[in-house]
C-alpha cells in the first residue's frame, strides 16, 4: 500500500511484575483501517497503551510518522496526532457531549468557536450526539457513550486514530450503525481498531495482524484471512465461536 | 462497560437528566427545621448567620484541598500549615499599618485588609507551588509516604512560623468598620460575618464559573473523573496539577486571614485546630468534589452552631456525629465523584 | 534461649545488637546508675514508649495502616486506670477495673472504626481517625466533670507503689528499696513483656499474613486471606496493647491529664519515633524512643546553650531555642522518610549484610 504511518519494532512491555508484550513487531500503512485481532489477555490493548505512551516499552521501539515516541510522555504523542479511544472509552460523564468535543478540540479556545463543518460532518453518522448535545455525556446510553469517544478522537483532524473494542457490550442494531460509521471513516482517517467481533471487522478492515501471547503471530491483508476459514481457524479458534 | 445495557436503536428518546438535588436541600431543611427548636426567631437568624459566615471560611479552606485530591489523588495533611502562614503573613501588613486598620474610614480598611489578603494569598501561593514540588512530588501515588511526608511538612512549618513571628499569641485587630452589629429588629447581624459570607459567595461562584465556562475548569474536572484520558487528549495533567495545588494553597491562605480575624488571635496551631474540620466537611462531601465541600462546610458549620445553642456538651463532637451519619446514608459522601 | 526469647527475629547487626543491649541494661538497671527522679522518670517514659511506639508499628509498619487514633486508645488506658483509681480508692481492684473497662472500651472502638473504615483507602482510614482522635480529645478536656478536664487528676496507687513506701529498710547500691522503685520494674517488665509478645506476634505466621498484604492486598486477597479481617484485627491489637502502654504511664506517673495522654503532639512524636527509628522491624521502637525521649530531655538542654549563645542574632537564636527542637525532627523526620524509609534499624541491618556479602 503506502508507506508505514506507525511501526513497531521488537516492543516489550512490563506491566508490575508481569512481561505482557514479548517482541511485538506492528506496522500500520497510512489510509485506511488495520485491525488487531486475538484473544483476551493476548496484549492488544497493551500494545495501544505502550503506542500511547501510557505503559512504556522497555525494550523495542516505537516510531509515528518518522519520529521515535517510544518514550514520549502521552500528551506529546497526542499533539503529534495520536487519538485514542480506550476500552472504557473514557468519557467525561460529568461534563456535557459539547464540552466533551471541546476538550478534544485542542486548537479551540472558545467552546462556542468549533468547526461547524465538521461536526456536521460528525452529525452526519452520529446523529445521537446532536439531539443529546448538551446533556452530560453520563446520562447517555452505551452506545451514545461509544459515539461520543469516538467524535472526541475525529473532531480535529488527526493522523492515527487507536480504537479498542468500539462494539464491546452494544447491541446488534448500534453495531450495524458502527460499522457504517467506519465505512464513512475511513476514506480519510487511518485507523488502528482492536477487536473481538470478527464478523464485524471483516468486512471493514483492510489489512489485519493477530496477536497471540504477547506477539503479533500473522499479518497481512484483511481479504485473504477472510476468505481462508482454515487459517480463521488456526489463529483465531475458539475466539471466533465465541462471538459469532 | 463490561455490562450489556439493552440499548434502544441510536435515536432513543432524551434521557432523563439526573441531577441529584437531595444534598442541596439539606441545608435550607436543615435551618427551618432548627427554627423552632431555637424557639426565638432572632436568636435563630444570628445562629444561621453566624454558621454560613464560618462555614464559608471552611470552605475556602477546604475547596483547594478537596480538589488536589481529586485531581491526583493526593491528600495533602499539611495543608493546615498554609492556613497558618496565611494568617501570620497578614500580621506582616495589618500590624505595621495599625493606623489605617484603626481608622474609621470604611475605604482605608478595606484596602488595608485587601493588601493583608492579597500578600497572603501570594505567599501561600509562592509556597504551594514550593512545596508541591519538593515534598509531594516525589512521593506521588504513594499514599502512606504522602500521609507521613506532609504531616512531617506541616510540623516543620509550624515550627517554622514560631521562628519567624515567636511563639507568644498575636492578637489582631479587627478594622473599626468591620465591627459590630446590623441590628433588624431583634436580630443582631455581626458586620464581620456578613463579610465572610460575602468573600466566601464571592470564592464560591468564581470557582463554580471557572470551573463550568472555562476550558481549564473543564479540564480540572475532566481530570478528577479520569486523568489518564485527559493526557491522552494531549494535555500535561500535572501542570494543571501545580496550578490547583497552587490555588489551593492561596484559597487556604485567604481562609487563613479571614479565620485570624474572625478568632482576632494568632497562634501557630491555627491551620492545624482547623485541619480536622476541614478533613470532615471534604469527607462529608465527597473526596473531589467542590459542591459537595460547599454543602459540607455549611452544614458543618450550621450544625455546630445549633448544638452549641441547644446543647452544648453535643455541640463538643457534633461534627463526628454529622459525618458518621451522613456516611450511613452515603458511604461515599454527599457527591462522590465518579472515578475511571 | 535469646533466640527463643526473640522468637527467631535477631537483631541482624551487631551495632544494633550492641545498641540494644546498651539499651537494655540501661533501662534494667536505671534506678541503680543515675540517681535522681528526673532520670528515672525518663527511664520509665522510654520503657511506656517502647511500647506505645512498637503497637504503632504493628499497624504502620508491619500492616500498611495509618492511623491517628492511637494516643487515643493510649489515653484510654491512662484514663481508665486514672479514673477508676481516682473514684475506687487506691486498690489493686480499681486498677483491675480501670484496666478491663480500658481494654474492652478501646476494643469495641477500634472494632467500630476499623469496619467503618478499614475496608476503604488508607488515606479515608488516616482521616477518621484523625477526626476521631480529635474529638475524643475534646471530649476528655471538656467533660471536666468526669475527666478533670484540662487540670486532669492526680490519684493514688496502691501502697506499694507509693514513694513513701518501703519494702525493706536496707539500701541496695546506695538506693532504698522504695514504691517508686517498685512502680518502676512494674513498668519496666510489663513493657518486655509486651514488647517480646509482639516480636512474637510479627514472626508468628499471622505476622506474615499481615506483611503480605501490606505490600500487595489484591494478592493477599487472591491467595484467599480476608485483608479486611486480618486489617481488623492487627488494629484491635495494636490499640489493646497502646491502651496497657497507657495504664502503665498513668501508674508511673499518678496523673492523667489531656496533654499528656491525649494530646496531638504524643501522636507526633509516636510518629516521629517510628519513622527515625525504623518501621517495620518493632527494634526501630526501642532505639527510636530511647534516642527521641533521652533527646528531649537532654538535647533541650544543649539547644538551650546554643541559643543563648547566638542571642546577637534573634532569628539564628530563635532557630535554636530549645523549644524549636521539633524543628530539626521534623525535618530529620521528612529526609529519613525520603532517604531512609527504613530507618536506623533498617540501615544499621542493610549494611551489616552488606558487609556479611562482601
Amino acid at each position: 500500500m503506502s508507506e508505514p504511518l506507525l511501526e513497531l519494532d521488537g516492543v516489550h512491555t512490563h506491566i508490575g511484575q508481569y512481561h505482557i508484550l514479548q517482541g511485538v513487531d506492528l506496522v500500520v500503512p497510512k489510509g485506511g483501517i488495520t485491525v488487531l485481532l486475538g484473544r483476551n489477555g493476548a496484549g492488544k490493548t497493551t500494545t495501544l497503551r505502550t503506542v500511547m505512551g501510557l505503559w512504556h516499552a522497555s525494550r523495542g521501539t516505537v516510531r509515528f510518522a518518522g519520529g521515535d515516541i517510544t518514550q514520549s510522555p502521552t500528551p506529546d504523542i497526542a499533539t503529534a496526532g495520536i487519538a485514542y479511544v480506550p476500552e472504557s472509552m473514557g468519557i467525561f460523564s460529568d461534563l456535557t457531549v459539547r464540552e466533551n468535543l471541546f476538550l478534544a478540540a485542542r486548537s479551540v479556545k472558545n467552546a462556542d468557536r468549533m468547526d461547524e463543518a465538521r461536526l456536521e460532518w460528525i452529525f452526519g453518522f452520529f446523529g445521537a450526539l446532536k439531539k443529546f448535545w448538551n446533556q452530560p455525556a453520563g446520562t447517555l446510553s452505551g452506545g451514545q457513550k461509544q459515539m461520543v469517544a469516538i467524535a472526541r478522537a475525529i473532531v480535529e483532524p488527526r493522523k492515527l486514530l487507536l480504537i479498542d473494542e468500539p462494539t464491546k457490550g452494544l447491541a446488534p442494531a448500534i453495531i450495524q450503525g458502527m460499522i457504517a460509521a467506519f465505512r464513512e471513516l475511513k476514506q480519510s482517517e487511518t485507523i488502528l481498531l482492536v477487536e473481538q467481533n470478527f464478523s464485524f471487522v471483516s468486512a471493514l478492515g483492510d489489512s489485519v495482524a493477530v496477536m497471540d501471547g504477547g506477539r503479533i503471530v500473522h499479518s497481512g491483508a484483511m481479504a485473504e484471512l477472510a476468505d481462508d476459514r482454515d487459517l480463521q481457524h488456526k489463529l483465531l479458534g475458539l475466539s471466533l465461536d465465541n462471538h459469532q | 462497560m463490561t455490562t450489556i445495557s439493552p440499548v434502544a436503536p441510536q435515536d432513543s428518546t432524551l434521557p432523563k437528566v439526573r441531577v441529584d438535588m437531595l444534598p442541596l436541600l439539606l441545608v435550607p431543611v436543615l435551618a427551618l427545621l432548627m427554627l423552632p427548636l431555637v424557639g426565638s426567631f432572632p436568636t435563630w437568624v444570628t445562629l444561621t448567620v453566624a454558621g454560613l459566615a464560618m462555614g464559608m471560611m471552611v470552605f475556602m479552606m477546604a475547596s483547594g484541598l478537596t480538589l488536589i485530591f481529586g485531581l491526583m489523588d493526593v491528600l495533602n495533611f499539611g495543608h493546615g500549615a498554609f492556613v497558618s502562614v496565611g494568617a501570620f503573613t497578614a500580621t506582616l501588613v495589618l500590624l505595621p499599618m495599625k493606623g489605617w486598620v484603626e481608622a474609621d474610614s470604611i475605604l482605608m480598611n478595606l484596602s488595608v485588609v485587601g493588601l493583608a489578603i492579597l500578600l497572603a494569598m501570594l505567599v501561600t501561593g509562592i509556597l504551594g507551588w514550593a512545596f508541591e514540588r519538593i515534598i509531594i512530588r516525589p512521593v506521588y501515588g504513594l499514599h502512606l509516604k504522602q500521609i507521613l511526608i506532609t504531616m512531617g511538612g506541616m510540623i516543620v512549618a509550624e515550627q517554622l512560623i514560631h521562628v519567624i513571628w515567636g511563639a507568644e499569641q498575636i492578637p489582631l485587630q479587627l478594622p473599626t468598620t468591620f465591627r459590630g452589629a446590623f441590628i433588624f429588629g431583634d436580630a443582631a447581624l455581626e458586620k464581620y460575618r456578613l463579610i465572610a459570607v460575602g468573600v466566601g459567595l464571592t470564592v464560591f461562584v468564581t470557582m463554580f464559573l471557572v470551573l463550568n465556562r472555562t476550558k481549564v475548569g473543564l479540564l480540572i474536572r475532566a481530570g478528577v473523573e479520569n486523568g489518564e484520558m485527559v493526557e491522552a487528549l494531549g494535555y500535561r495533567i500535572r501542570r494543571l496539577f501545580v496550578g490547583v495545588f497552587m490555588a489551593g494553597s492561596a484559597l487556604a491562605g485567604l481562609g487563613g486571614v479571614m479565620w485570624g480575624l474572625y478568632k482576632e488571635t494568632l497562634t501557630a496551631a491555627i491551620g492545624g485546630e482547623i485541619t480536622v474540620l476541614v478533613f470532615i466537611v471534604i469527607i462529608i462531601g465527597g473526596l473531589g468534589s467542590v459542591g459537595g465541600c460547599f454543602i459540607g462546610a455549611m452544614l458543618v458549620a450550621l450544625v455546630a452552631n445549633y448544638a452549641g445553642f441547644l446543647a452544648p456538651k453535643v455541640a463538643l463532637v457534633s461534627d463526628i456525629l454529622l459525618m458518621v451519619t451522613v456516611l450511613l446514608w452515603r458511604p461515599q459522601g454527599l457527591y462522590p465523584v465518579a472515578k475511571r | 534461649m535469646i533466640r527463643n526469647l526473640l522468637s527467631g527475629d535477631l537483631p541482624r547487626s551487631r551495632l544494633l545488637s550492641a545498641m540494644l543491649l546498651v539499651v537494655f541494661c540501661g533501662l534494667a538497671l536505671a534506678p541503680f546508675l543515675v540517681p535522681g527522679a528526673r532520670s528515672l522518670n525518663v527511664a520509665a517514659t522510654i520503657c511506656v514508649f517502647v511500647v506505645l511506639v512498637a503497637s504503632y508499628d504493628l499497624l504502620l509498619g508491619y500492616t500498611g495502616i495509618v492511623s491517628f487514633a492511637h494516643t487515643m486508645f493510649y489515653g484510654i488506658g491512662a484514663y481508665g486506670v486514672g479514673l477508676a483509681l481516682h473514684g475506687m480508692g487506691p486498690s489493686w481492684w480499681a486498677i483491675f477495673v480501670g484496666t478491663a473497662g480500658a481494654l474492652s472500651l478501646s476494643l469495641v472502638l477500634a472494632l467500630v472504626i476499623g469496619l467503618f473504615s478499614l475496608r476503604v483507602r488508607a488515606i479515608f482510614y488516616a482521616m477518621i481517625t484523625l477526626a476521631v482522635a480529635s474529638a475524643f480529645a475534646v471530649l476528655a478536656s471538656q467533660l471536666s466533670d468526669l475527666t478533670g478536664g484540662e487540670d486532669g487528676r492526680t490519684f493514688k496507687v496502691p501502697e506499694i507503689l507509693q514513694p513513701g513506701f518501703r519494702l525493706f529498710d536496707a539500701e541496695i547500691l546506695g538506693r532504698a528499696i522504695d514504691g517508686k522503685l517498685i512502680t518502676y520494674y512494674l513498668v519496666f517488665c510489663s513493657a518486655l513483656a509486651l514488647f517480646l509478645f509482639m516480636l512474637r506476634i510479627v514472626n508468628s505466621p499471622f505476622g506474615r499474613v499481615l506483611q503480605a498484604i501490606r505490600e500487595n492486598d489484591f494478592r493477599a486477597e487472591a491467595l484467599g486471606y480476608r485483608t479486611v479481617i486480618y486489617r481488623t484485627l492487627a488494629n484491635c491489637l495494636g490499640a489493646l496493647i497502646a491502651t496497657l502502654a497507657g495504664v502503665l504511664m498513668a501508674l508511673w506517673l499518678r496523673y492523667v491529664g489531656p496533654k499528656t495522654m491525649l494530646s496531638f503532639e504524643v501522636m507526633t512524636d509516636i510518629l516521629l519515633i517510628v519513622v527515625i527509628g525504623g518501621m517495620g522491624t518493632i527494634y526501630g521502637a526501642v532505639i527510636g524512643s530511647a534516642l527521641f525521649i533521652l533527646a528531649q530531655n537532654y538535647l533541650q538542654l544543649l539547644m538551650a546553650q546554643a541559643s543563648a549563645a547566638m542571642s546577637g542574632a534573634p532569628l539564628l537564636a530563635n532557630l535554636f531555642h530549645p523549644d524549636r527542637w521539633l524543628l530539626w525532627l521534623g525535618v530529620l523526620f521528612v529526609l529519613s522518610v525520603y532517604f531512609f524509609p527504613t530507618g536506623i534499624v533498617g540501615r544499621l541491618r542493610t549494611r551489616a549484610l552488606l558487609r556479611r556479602l562482601r
